[in-house]
Protein backbone atom coordinates (compact mmCIF):
# COMPACT_ATOMS: atom_id res chain seq x y z
CA UNK A 1 0.00 0.00 0.00
CA UNK A 2 1.09 3.73 -0.46
CA UNK A 3 -0.08 6.51 1.11
CA UNK A 4 -3.24 7.75 0.48
CA UNK A 5 -3.96 11.09 -1.71
CA UNK A 6 -5.82 13.75 0.22
CA UNK A 7 -8.42 14.06 -2.40
CA UNK A 8 -11.58 13.88 -3.01
CA UNK A 9 -13.87 12.36 -5.79
CA UNK A 10 -16.51 14.26 -7.00
CA UNK A 11 -20.05 13.27 -6.19
CA UNK A 12 -21.05 11.03 -9.32
CA UNK A 13 -23.96 12.71 -11.56
CA UNK A 14 -27.51 11.80 -12.22
CA UNK A 15 -29.99 12.40 -13.94
CA UNK A 16 -32.25 15.85 -13.75
CA UNK A 17 -35.02 13.07 -14.37
CA UNK A 18 -38.48 14.77 -15.68
CA UNK A 19 -39.52 16.86 -12.99
CA UNK A 20 -36.34 19.06 -12.13
CA UNK A 21 -38.77 22.26 -12.94
CA UNK A 22 -40.04 21.75 -9.66
CA UNK A 23 -36.96 22.59 -8.19
CA UNK A 24 -35.14 24.70 -10.88
CA UNK A 25 -38.41 26.93 -12.04
CA UNK A 26 -40.87 25.95 -9.72
CA UNK A 27 -43.80 28.45 -10.96
CA UNK A 28 -43.24 27.58 -14.45
CA UNK A 29 -44.94 24.45 -12.92
CA UNK A 30 -47.74 26.03 -10.74
CA UNK A 31 -45.78 25.33 -7.79
CA UNK A 32 -45.97 29.13 -6.73
CA UNK A 33 -45.61 31.48 -3.36
CA UNK A 34 -42.57 29.75 -2.78
CA UNK A 35 -40.36 31.91 -3.88
CA UNK A 36 -41.74 34.70 -6.23
CA UNK A 37 -40.18 34.22 -9.20
CA UNK A 38 -37.77 31.40 -11.29
CA UNK A 39 -34.18 32.68 -11.00
CA UNK A 40 -32.65 33.31 -14.18
CA UNK A 41 -35.52 34.13 -16.62
CA UNK A 42 -34.70 37.64 -17.20
CA UNK A 43 -31.35 38.26 -17.91
CA UNK A 44 -31.33 41.52 -19.36
CA UNK A 45 -33.16 44.81 -18.32
CA UNK A 46 -33.28 48.57 -20.19
CA UNK A 47 -29.81 49.68 -18.77
CA UNK A 48 -28.19 46.23 -20.46
CA UNK A 49 -25.59 47.59 -22.62
CA UNK A 50 -25.41 45.46 -26.18
CA UNK A 51 -27.01 44.60 -28.92
CA UNK A 52 -30.59 42.84 -27.68
CA UNK A 53 -31.10 39.86 -29.15
CA UNK A 54 -33.86 36.22 -28.90
CA UNK A 55 -32.09 33.39 -28.79
CA UNK A 56 -34.33 30.07 -29.70
CA UNK A 57 -34.08 26.76 -30.98
CA UNK A 58 -35.10 23.09 -29.60
CA UNK A 59 -33.29 19.87 -28.66
CA UNK A 60 -33.57 16.65 -30.52
CA UNK A 61 -32.92 13.32 -29.65
CA UNK A 62 -31.83 10.58 -31.72
CA UNK A 63 -35.15 9.71 -33.14
CA UNK A 64 -35.47 13.79 -34.32
CA UNK A 65 -38.01 14.50 -31.82
CA UNK A 66 -37.90 17.13 -29.52
CA UNK A 67 -37.26 17.43 -26.22
CA UNK A 68 -40.14 18.51 -24.12
CA UNK A 69 -38.58 17.73 -20.49
CA UNK A 70 -35.38 19.05 -21.07
CA UNK A 71 -34.00 22.46 -19.25
CA UNK A 72 -30.80 24.60 -20.74
CA UNK A 73 -28.23 27.01 -19.01
CA UNK A 74 -26.51 29.34 -20.60
CA UNK A 75 -23.27 31.53 -19.25
CA UNK A 76 -21.81 34.12 -21.42
CA UNK A 77 -19.81 37.75 -21.25
CA UNK A 78 -21.17 40.89 -21.39
CA UNK A 79 -20.87 42.97 -24.23
CA UNK A 80 -17.35 44.06 -23.54
CA UNK A 81 -16.37 40.42 -23.16
CA UNK A 82 -16.23 40.12 -19.26
CA UNK A 83 -18.20 37.57 -16.66
CA UNK A 84 -19.77 39.38 -14.51
CA UNK A 85 -18.46 36.08 -11.72
CA UNK A 86 -15.75 37.19 -8.91
CA UNK A 87 -13.36 35.12 -10.85
CA UNK A 88 -13.49 37.61 -13.18
CA UNK A 89 -9.98 39.72 -13.03
CA UNK A 90 -9.64 41.49 -16.03
CA UNK A 91 -12.41 44.20 -14.91
CA UNK A 92 -15.48 45.32 -14.30
CA UNK A 93 -19.04 43.47 -15.90
CA UNK A 94 -21.92 45.69 -16.58
CA UNK A 95 -23.66 45.78 -13.48
CA UNK A 96 -27.20 45.17 -15.56
CA UNK A 97 -26.14 42.12 -16.97
CA UNK A 98 -25.58 38.85 -15.32
CA UNK A 99 -25.11 36.84 -18.00
CA UNK A 100 -26.85 33.51 -16.70
CA UNK A 101 -30.32 32.02 -17.94
CA UNK A 102 -32.10 29.14 -17.33
CA UNK A 103 -34.99 28.15 -19.16
CA UNK A 104 -37.18 24.90 -19.64
CA UNK A 105 -37.59 23.62 -23.21
CA UNK A 106 -41.54 24.02 -24.12
CA UNK A 107 -43.88 21.19 -23.01
CA UNK A 108 -45.54 20.97 -25.77
CA UNK A 109 -43.21 22.41 -28.80
CA UNK A 110 -39.88 21.59 -27.00
CA UNK A 111 -39.02 25.10 -28.48
CA UNK A 112 -36.52 27.44 -25.62
CA UNK A 113 -36.14 31.00 -26.02
CA UNK A 114 -33.93 33.51 -24.32
CA UNK A 115 -33.86 37.46 -24.68
CA UNK A 116 -30.19 38.49 -24.08
CA UNK A 117 -27.40 40.38 -25.50
CA UNK A 118 -25.05 39.16 -27.79
CA UNK A 119 -21.58 38.94 -26.08
CA UNK A 120 -17.98 40.27 -26.60
CA UNK A 121 -14.80 38.13 -27.74
CA UNK A 122 -13.25 37.18 -24.14
CA UNK A 123 -9.64 35.64 -24.71
CA UNK A 124 -8.44 31.48 -25.13
CA UNK A 125 -5.85 30.73 -22.56
CA UNK A 126 -2.91 31.97 -24.59
CA UNK A 127 -4.73 35.29 -24.88
CA UNK A 128 -5.16 34.79 -28.42
CA UNK A 129 -9.12 36.34 -28.89
CA UNK A 130 -12.31 33.33 -28.92
CA UNK A 131 -15.13 34.34 -31.20
CA UNK A 132 -17.93 35.60 -29.30
CA UNK A 133 -19.88 32.53 -28.06
CA UNK A 134 -22.31 31.56 -25.23
CA UNK A 135 -21.92 28.71 -22.88
CA UNK A 136 -24.66 26.09 -23.02
CA UNK A 137 -25.55 23.18 -20.44
CA UNK A 138 -28.38 21.01 -20.90
CA UNK A 139 -30.04 18.55 -18.70
CA UNK A 140 -32.74 16.13 -19.00
CA UNK A 141 -34.47 13.15 -18.28
CA UNK A 142 -32.37 10.48 -20.27
CA UNK A 143 -29.45 12.62 -20.28
CA UNK A 144 -26.91 11.14 -17.46
CA UNK A 145 -24.19 14.19 -16.98
CA UNK A 146 -25.16 17.55 -17.93
CA UNK A 147 -23.94 18.00 -21.46
CA UNK A 148 -21.67 21.13 -22.32
CA UNK A 149 -21.79 23.01 -25.65
CA UNK A 150 -20.84 26.23 -27.01
CA UNK A 151 -23.18 28.89 -29.06
CA UNK A 152 -21.20 30.93 -31.85
CA UNK A 153 -23.12 33.06 -34.11
CA UNK A 154 -23.55 32.93 -38.03
CA UNK A 155 -22.74 36.59 -38.62
CA UNK A 156 -19.16 36.50 -36.85
CA UNK A 157 -17.53 34.35 -39.84
CA UNK A 158 -14.14 36.22 -39.76
CA UNK A 159 -14.04 35.32 -35.68
CA UNK A 160 -15.35 32.17 -36.39
CA UNK A 161 -12.92 31.57 -38.56
CA UNK A 162 -9.73 31.96 -36.19
CA UNK A 163 -11.59 30.66 -32.64
CA UNK A 164 -8.63 28.98 -31.11
CA UNK A 165 -11.54 26.59 -30.05
CA UNK A 166 -13.35 25.81 -33.26
CA UNK A 167 -10.03 25.11 -34.43
CA UNK A 168 -9.90 22.10 -32.61
CA UNK A 169 -12.77 20.74 -33.74
CA UNK A 170 -11.08 17.36 -36.37
CA UNK A 171 -14.03 16.99 -38.56
CA UNK A 172 -14.56 20.59 -40.04
CA UNK A 173 -17.96 20.27 -41.01
CA UNK A 174 -19.16 19.38 -37.39
CA UNK A 175 -18.14 23.33 -36.62
CA UNK A 176 -21.40 24.28 -38.20
CA UNK A 177 -23.18 21.97 -35.55
CA UNK A 178 -22.43 25.16 -33.10
CA UNK A 179 -23.03 28.00 -35.49
CA UNK A 180 -26.97 29.86 -34.78
CA UNK A 181 -28.31 31.15 -37.74
CA UNK A 182 -29.16 34.72 -37.90
CA UNK A 183 -32.76 35.71 -38.23
CA UNK A 184 -35.19 38.55 -37.56
CA UNK A 185 -38.03 38.22 -34.61
CA UNK A 186 -40.57 41.35 -33.94
CA UNK A 187 -37.46 43.56 -35.34
CA UNK A 188 -34.80 41.64 -33.42
CA UNK A 189 -31.95 39.54 -34.42
CA UNK A 190 -33.01 35.99 -33.86
CA UNK A 191 -30.42 33.10 -33.81
CA UNK A 192 -31.96 29.71 -34.13
CA UNK A 193 -29.66 27.23 -32.61
CA UNK A 194 -31.01 23.44 -32.72
CA UNK A 195 -28.92 20.77 -30.53
CA UNK A 196 -29.28 17.50 -31.63
CA UNK A 197 -28.19 14.71 -29.08
CA UNK A 198 -27.12 12.18 -31.84
CA UNK A 199 -27.42 11.37 -35.47
CA UNK A 200 -25.80 12.88 -37.96
CA UNK A 201 -26.06 16.80 -36.95
CA UNK A 202 -25.31 15.34 -33.68
CA UNK A 203 -23.43 18.91 -31.68
CA UNK A 204 -20.34 19.41 -30.47
CA UNK A 205 -20.31 18.67 -26.70
CA UNK A 206 -17.11 19.42 -24.75
CA UNK A 207 -15.22 17.94 -21.51
CA UNK A 208 -14.52 20.70 -19.86
CA UNK B 1 8.91 22.11 -15.56
CA UNK B 2 9.21 25.60 -16.07
CA UNK B 3 9.86 27.79 -12.74
CA UNK B 4 6.62 28.96 -11.12
CA UNK B 5 5.79 32.60 -11.67
CA UNK B 6 3.45 35.13 -9.67
CA UNK B 7 1.49 37.13 -11.81
CA UNK B 8 -0.19 40.62 -10.83
CA UNK B 9 -3.87 40.47 -9.69
CA UNK B 10 -5.50 42.08 -12.58
CA UNK B 11 -2.48 41.38 -15.12
CA UNK B 12 -2.96 38.52 -16.57
CA UNK B 13 -6.97 38.44 -17.20
CA UNK B 14 -7.01 35.02 -15.61
CA UNK B 15 -8.28 34.08 -11.65
CA UNK B 16 -5.12 33.72 -9.39
CA UNK B 17 -6.48 29.62 -9.32
CA UNK B 18 -5.50 27.45 -11.73
CA UNK B 19 -7.99 25.26 -14.01
CA UNK B 20 -9.87 22.27 -12.55
CA UNK B 21 -8.93 18.61 -12.82
CA UNK B 22 -9.96 16.62 -15.57
CA UNK B 23 -13.64 15.10 -14.69
CA UNK B 24 -13.60 11.77 -13.99
CA UNK B 25 -15.41 9.80 -16.85
CA UNK B 26 -15.37 6.78 -15.37
CA UNK B 27 -16.71 7.78 -11.88
CA UNK B 28 -19.56 9.22 -13.56
CA UNK B 29 -22.19 7.51 -15.67
CA UNK B 30 -21.68 7.09 -18.88
CA UNK B 31 -23.95 8.43 -21.73
CA UNK B 32 -25.54 5.38 -22.57
CA UNK B 33 -26.73 3.32 -20.27
CA UNK B 34 -29.30 0.83 -22.06
CA UNK B 35 -30.80 -0.33 -18.89
CA UNK B 36 -31.92 3.34 -18.14
CA UNK B 37 -33.92 3.56 -21.73
CA UNK B 38 -34.33 6.86 -22.09
CA UNK B 39 -30.54 7.50 -21.96
CA UNK B 40 -30.52 5.55 -25.49
CA UNK B 41 -31.79 7.94 -28.03
CA UNK B 42 -30.70 10.86 -25.65
CA UNK B 43 -26.49 9.41 -25.54
CA UNK B 44 -24.37 11.60 -27.82
CA UNK B 45 -22.29 9.11 -29.44
CA UNK B 46 -19.57 11.35 -30.73
CA UNK B 47 -16.57 11.48 -28.11
CA UNK B 48 -16.30 14.58 -26.14
CA UNK B 49 -14.21 17.31 -27.55
CA UNK B 50 -12.02 17.73 -24.42
CA UNK B 51 -10.73 21.21 -23.98
CA UNK B 52 -9.17 22.81 -21.11
CA UNK B 53 -10.80 25.16 -19.16
CA UNK B 54 -11.03 29.15 -20.47
CA UNK B 55 -12.42 31.82 -19.01
CA UNK B 56 -15.71 30.12 -19.99
CA UNK B 57 -15.79 27.73 -17.75
CA UNK B 58 -13.98 29.17 -15.08
CA UNK B 59 -15.86 31.86 -14.23
CA UNK B 60 -20.03 31.22 -13.38
CA UNK B 61 -22.97 33.21 -11.56
CA UNK B 62 -23.30 34.04 -7.98
CA UNK B 63 -26.02 34.21 -5.79
CA UNK B 64 -26.10 36.56 -2.78
CA UNK B 65 -27.91 34.99 0.13
CA UNK B 66 -30.10 37.73 0.34
CA UNK B 67 -32.11 36.05 -2.53
CA UNK B 68 -32.96 33.24 -0.25
CA UNK B 69 -36.47 33.56 1.54
CA UNK B 70 -36.69 32.69 5.17
CA UNK B 71 -38.53 29.58 4.23
CA UNK B 72 -36.80 28.77 1.31
CA UNK B 73 -34.87 25.80 2.78
CA UNK B 74 -38.13 24.52 4.66
CA UNK B 75 -40.47 22.21 2.60
CA UNK B 76 -42.30 21.83 5.77
CA UNK B 77 -43.76 24.97 5.75
CA UNK B 78 -43.00 26.32 2.62
CA UNK B 79 -45.53 25.25 1.02
CA UNK B 80 -48.21 24.55 3.68
CA UNK B 81 -51.55 25.79 2.99
CA UNK B 82 -53.79 23.96 6.01
CA UNK B 83 -51.10 22.27 8.32
CA UNK B 84 -47.87 20.28 7.96
CA UNK B 85 -47.70 18.02 5.27
CA UNK B 86 -47.69 14.39 5.72
CA UNK B 87 -45.11 12.11 5.99
CA UNK B 88 -41.54 11.34 8.18
CA UNK B 89 -39.98 14.83 9.27
CA UNK B 90 -36.49 14.85 8.28
CA UNK B 91 -33.37 17.30 8.49
CA UNK B 92 -31.14 16.79 5.97
CA UNK B 93 -27.37 18.57 6.58
CA UNK B 94 -24.19 18.20 4.88
CA UNK B 95 -21.24 20.52 2.94
CA UNK B 96 -20.52 21.60 -0.04
CA UNK B 97 -16.38 20.25 -0.89
CA UNK B 98 -14.86 20.64 -3.53
CA UNK B 99 -12.04 17.83 -4.70
CA UNK B 100 -9.21 19.24 -2.46
CA UNK B 101 -11.16 18.85 0.40
CA UNK B 102 -11.99 22.55 1.44
CA UNK B 103 -15.61 23.83 1.40
CA UNK B 104 -17.23 25.91 -1.24
CA UNK B 105 -18.81 29.00 0.30
CA UNK B 106 -21.66 30.79 -1.19
CA UNK B 107 -22.91 27.76 -3.71
CA UNK B 108 -26.09 27.66 -4.60
CA UNK B 109 -27.88 24.44 -3.59
CA UNK B 110 -31.35 23.67 -4.81
CA UNK B 111 -33.24 20.01 -4.17
CA UNK B 112 -36.48 18.90 -5.38
CA UNK B 113 -38.33 15.90 -4.29
CA UNK B 114 -41.94 13.58 -4.25
CA UNK B 115 -44.01 13.62 -1.24
CA UNK B 116 -44.75 10.95 1.33
CA UNK B 117 -46.30 8.84 -1.08
CA UNK B 118 -44.24 8.80 -4.19
CA UNK B 119 -45.42 11.72 -5.89
CA UNK B 120 -44.41 14.89 -7.56
CA UNK B 121 -46.37 17.98 -7.97
CA UNK B 122 -46.35 18.04 -11.75
CA UNK B 123 -48.24 18.37 -14.28
CA UNK B 124 -46.94 15.27 -16.10
CA UNK B 125 -47.06 13.56 -13.28
CA UNK B 126 -49.40 10.08 -13.34
CA UNK B 127 -48.73 8.41 -10.66
CA UNK B 128 -51.73 6.82 -8.96
CA UNK B 129 -50.64 8.12 -4.93
CA UNK B 130 -52.14 11.03 -3.52
CA UNK B 131 -51.46 14.39 -3.74
CA UNK B 132 -50.46 16.17 -1.00
CA UNK B 133 -51.92 19.81 -0.19
CA UNK B 134 -49.34 20.83 1.92
CA UNK B 135 -46.61 19.77 -0.51
CA UNK B 136 -44.92 21.71 -2.85
CA UNK B 137 -41.64 19.34 -3.01
CA UNK B 138 -38.79 22.43 -4.03
CA UNK B 139 -36.26 24.29 -1.51
CA UNK B 140 -32.93 25.94 -1.80
CA UNK B 141 -30.03 27.29 0.74
CA UNK B 142 -26.61 28.88 0.01
CA UNK B 143 -23.54 27.34 1.81
CA UNK B 144 -22.20 29.55 4.30
CA UNK B 145 -18.44 30.66 4.94
CA UNK B 146 -17.96 26.80 6.18
CA UNK B 147 -19.67 25.08 3.04
CA UNK B 148 -22.62 23.92 5.21
CA UNK B 149 -26.51 23.62 4.11
CA UNK B 150 -29.21 22.40 5.44
CA UNK B 151 -32.67 21.85 5.31
CA UNK B 152 -36.16 20.26 6.93
CA UNK B 153 -38.20 18.33 4.85
CA UNK B 154 -40.42 15.09 4.57
CA UNK B 155 -39.27 11.59 3.47
CA UNK B 156 -40.17 11.11 0.16
CA UNK B 157 -41.41 8.10 -0.96
CA UNK B 158 -40.55 5.36 -3.30
CA UNK B 159 -42.14 5.34 -6.73
CA UNK B 160 -42.96 3.30 -10.04
CA UNK B 161 -41.77 4.80 -13.36
CA UNK B 162 -42.18 3.29 -16.81
CA UNK B 163 -39.21 1.74 -17.57
CA UNK B 164 -38.93 -1.78 -17.26
CA UNK B 165 -42.71 -2.89 -16.54
CA UNK B 166 -42.37 -2.70 -12.55
CA UNK B 167 -39.22 -0.38 -11.79
CA UNK B 168 -39.11 1.76 -8.76
CA UNK B 169 -37.30 4.31 -7.70
CA UNK B 170 -35.77 4.08 -4.04
CA UNK B 171 -36.33 7.09 -2.19
CA UNK B 172 -34.58 10.03 -3.19
CA UNK B 173 -33.98 13.74 -3.13
CA UNK B 174 -32.62 15.83 -6.53
CA UNK B 175 -30.20 18.14 -5.79
CA UNK B 176 -28.43 20.73 -8.59
CA UNK B 177 -25.56 22.89 -7.04
CA UNK B 178 -23.65 25.59 -8.28
CA UNK B 179 -20.05 26.01 -7.31
CA UNK B 180 -17.98 29.04 -8.24
CA UNK B 181 -17.52 27.95 -11.99
CA UNK B 182 -19.80 26.77 -14.65
CA UNK B 183 -17.36 23.58 -14.59
CA UNK B 184 -18.52 22.68 -11.44
CA UNK B 185 -21.88 22.46 -11.79
CA UNK B 186 -23.69 19.42 -11.24
CA UNK B 187 -26.98 17.56 -10.88
CA UNK B 188 -27.32 14.73 -8.60
CA UNK B 189 -29.61 12.39 -6.04
CA UNK B 190 -29.00 11.65 -2.45
CA UNK B 191 -30.26 8.47 -1.30
CA UNK B 192 -31.41 7.18 2.11
CA UNK B 193 -29.34 4.22 4.37
CA UNK B 194 -30.13 1.37 4.59
CA UNK B 195 -33.21 1.12 1.62
CA UNK B 196 -32.55 -2.14 -0.04
CA UNK B 197 -34.39 -0.48 -3.34
CA UNK B 198 -31.10 1.52 -3.95
CA UNK B 199 -29.41 -1.77 -5.28
CA UNK B 200 -32.06 -2.80 -7.49
CA UNK B 201 -32.77 0.60 -9.04
CA UNK B 202 -31.45 1.06 -13.03
CA UNK B 203 -30.70 4.81 -13.00
CA UNK B 204 -28.50 4.09 -9.52
CA UNK B 205 -26.59 1.48 -11.47
CA UNK B 206 -25.87 4.14 -13.85
CA UNK B 207 -23.15 4.66 -11.99
CA UNK B 208 -20.25 2.00 -12.84
CA UNK B 209 -18.27 2.03 -9.32
CA UNK B 210 -20.52 0.25 -6.26
CA UNK B 211 -18.11 3.34 -3.76
CA UNK B 212 -19.38 6.03 -6.04
CA UNK B 213 -23.37 5.13 -5.56
CA UNK B 214 -22.18 4.97 -1.50
CA UNK B 215 -21.23 8.59 -1.97
CA UNK B 216 -24.79 9.55 -2.87
CA UNK B 217 -26.13 7.58 0.07
CA UNK B 218 -27.09 9.70 3.00
CA UNK B 219 -26.13 8.71 6.48
CA UNK B 220 -28.60 8.97 9.05
CA UNK B 221 -26.96 10.90 11.80
CA UNK B 222 -28.75 10.05 15.09
CA UNK B 223 -26.50 12.87 16.94
CA UNK B 224 -28.26 15.32 14.75
CA UNK B 225 -32.23 14.06 15.21
CA UNK B 226 -34.11 16.91 17.13
CA UNK B 227 -36.22 14.31 19.72
CA UNK B 228 -39.29 13.97 19.40
CA UNK B 229 -39.17 15.81 16.25
CA UNK B 230 -37.34 15.25 13.37
CA UNK B 231 -34.65 12.60 12.41
CA UNK B 232 -31.66 13.79 10.60
CA UNK B 233 -29.01 12.69 7.46
CA UNK B 234 -26.21 13.30 6.38
CA UNK B 235 -25.30 14.40 2.70
CA UNK B 236 -21.75 16.22 1.97
CA UNK B 237 -21.21 17.16 -1.78
CA UNK B 238 -17.74 17.29 -3.93
CA UNK B 239 -17.58 19.35 -6.58
CA UNK B 240 -14.68 19.68 -9.17
CA UNK B 241 -11.55 20.68 -7.36
CA UNK B 242 -8.87 23.42 -9.03
CA UNK B 243 -5.22 23.23 -9.64
CA UNK B 244 -3.26 25.52 -7.25
CA UNK B 245 -1.18 28.14 -9.73
CA UNK B 246 1.59 27.62 -7.72
CA UNK B 247 3.56 24.98 -10.11
CA UNK B 248 1.15 25.14 -13.01
CA UNK B 249 3.07 25.38 -15.80
CA UNK B 250 1.78 28.53 -18.22
CA UNK B 251 2.03 29.26 -21.39
CA UNK B 252 3.75 32.16 -23.10
CA UNK B 253 1.79 35.42 -22.71
CA UNK B 254 -0.74 34.21 -20.00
Amino acid sequence: MVQKLATLKESPSQTAGPYIHIGATPNWVEITGVWEEDLGLVLIGPETKGEHIIIKGRVFDGSGTPLKDALIEIWQADADGLYNSPEEKRGKADPNFVGWGRQPTDGVTGEYRFETIKPGRVPYKDGRPMAPHITFWIVARGINIGLHTRLYFSDEEAANAECPVLARIEHKHRVQTLVATRGQENGLPTYTFDIHLQGEKETVFFDI
Amino acid sequence: MRRPTRRREGETGMSDQGSFYQRDRSWHPAALTPQYKTSVLRSPQYPLLSLDNTISEMTGPRFGHNRIGPLDNDLIRNFAKTGDPIGQRIIVYGRVLDENARPVPGALVEFWQANAGGRYRHRKETYLAAMDPNFGGCGRAITDEEGRYWFRTIKPGAYPWPNGVNDWRPAHIHFSIFGHAFAQRLITQMYFEGDPMIWQCPIVSTIPDKAGVEQLIAALDRNATLPMDSLAYKFDIVLRGRRSTMFENRMEGN
